[in-house]
């Protein structure tokens, strides 16, 4: 991550994929993994592992930082032979989660493993991620009541 | 210290992280409470260059995200201090007074022994822990032993020290129950030197 001021976009690319991995349901993610027929050799930097990490956050985004609570995480971090190096942290306990997510980050920055996985994991991962996003935004919105409020008067200060 | 992590020269640690270092946490004891004794630690790992697998594995043991690490400028910008960032997690200082660990391999261009946190009356554990890395622990000048976890006397000859290391050491037991706690490494053996640990030269040599 070197290149972590220099240059916005590919950063953001990667951030945008690496969350999809992050976010897809492990079912999901070993279907869309056990298509890919020509997978990369690589070793393990840090074999996943479980760990706690404290959620922390702010009310409307603006008040002082406060402790939400901690949640499961499983991290990972792995290099291709071709010398990639793939990263992930994945919510909840599944190591098998983490390892191919961790695969698949390194992947994506190869050209040679990248249109592999590009559409086969990614794209897909992330519009079942969308379509479920949607649905919950469309039955959301179905239970919407809009109040017609009228400024009222403050009366004496 | 928030420079970005090149982890392309890093390799792995711990084979298997809770075992080893529960091993390796059982290896320091064991040295610790007998001072002056050679202790060996037998798993295996992978090390990063400039490192030898004691000095390795007191690092994933002791080193994490709450305690200072002072290392040596000569591992500074190398891959042992990506890996020391990336797996042990620890923040890096160059102020060695902040330094909860230091982490030196080259003494002869080191800061003296005072340079370090001798703790404070109040909480006279919170002194720097010094682990130095030598070319030998054996076939240097002897010095004699003397304290809490030696019966009698024990002798030890480290090879690599400069000459005024053992009078600094002396200067450190002085001011016992200040001072700093030394760890001599190379290759997989470690000899723990705790203030409490009187050191003599030995008379001829």
């Amino acid at each position: 991550m070197s290149d972590h001021k220099t240059e916005e976009s590919p950063n953001a690319a990667r951030q945008h994929w690496m969350s999809v991995l992050a976010k897809a349901k492990t079912e999901e993610i070993v279907e869309a993994w056990g298509e890919i027929g020509q997978r990369p050799k690589y070793a393990a930097i840090r074999n996943p592992e479980l760990g706690l990490v404290l959620v922390r956050g702010r009310m409307g985004g603006a008040g002082d930082a406060f402790n939400l609570g901690e949640m499961t995480v499983t991290r990972a971090a792995i290099r291709l032979e071709s010398g990639e190096i793939g990263l992930s942290y994945v919510a909840g306990r599944n190591r098998g989660h983490a390892e191919i997510a961790a695969i698949v980050d390194a992947m994506m920055q190869s050209a040679e493993y990248r249109p592999l996985v590009e559409e086969t994991v990614i794209a897909r991962l992330a519009a079942l991620q969308s379509a479920c996003r949607e649905l919950a935004a469309r039955k959301a919105a179905a239970t919407r009541v809009d109040f017609l409020t009228m400024v009222r008067d403050r009366g004496p200060v | 210290m928030s420079d970005s992590l090149d982890l392309s020269q890093v390799g792995p640690a711990f084979a298997d992280p809770v075992r080893d270092s529960q091993s390796a946490f059982r290896w320091l004891m064991d040295a610790v409470a007998r001072p002056g004794e050679e202790v060996r630690f037998d798993h295996s790992l992978e090390v990063p260059g400039g490192l030898c697998l004691a000095a390795a594995a007191s690092a994933l043991t002791l080193f994490d995200f709450e305690t200072r690490v002072w290392i040596d400028p000569a591992l500074r910008a190398r891959p042992a201090e990506a890996w020391l960032r990336f797996h042990c997690g620890c923040p890096l200082t160059n102020a060695p007074l902040e330094a909860a660990f230091a982490l030196v391999v080259d003494l002869a261009t080191a800061p003296a022994l005072s340079a370090f946190n001798a703790g404070d009356a109040k909480y006279p554990d919170r002194s720097t822990t010094v682990i130095i890395q030598l070319a030998s622990l054996s076939g240097g000048r002897r010095v004699r032993l003397r304290g809490p976890g030696i019966k009698g006397e024990r002798m030890i000859e480290p090879n690599g020290v400069p000459s005024d290391f053992w009078a600094q050491v002396q200067d450190n037991n002085a001011q016992f129950q200040f001072g700093i706690d030394l760890l001599l490494v190379e290759g997989n053996s470690l000899i723990a030197l705790p203030r409490s640990t009187q050191i003599q030269f030995v008379e001829g040599d």
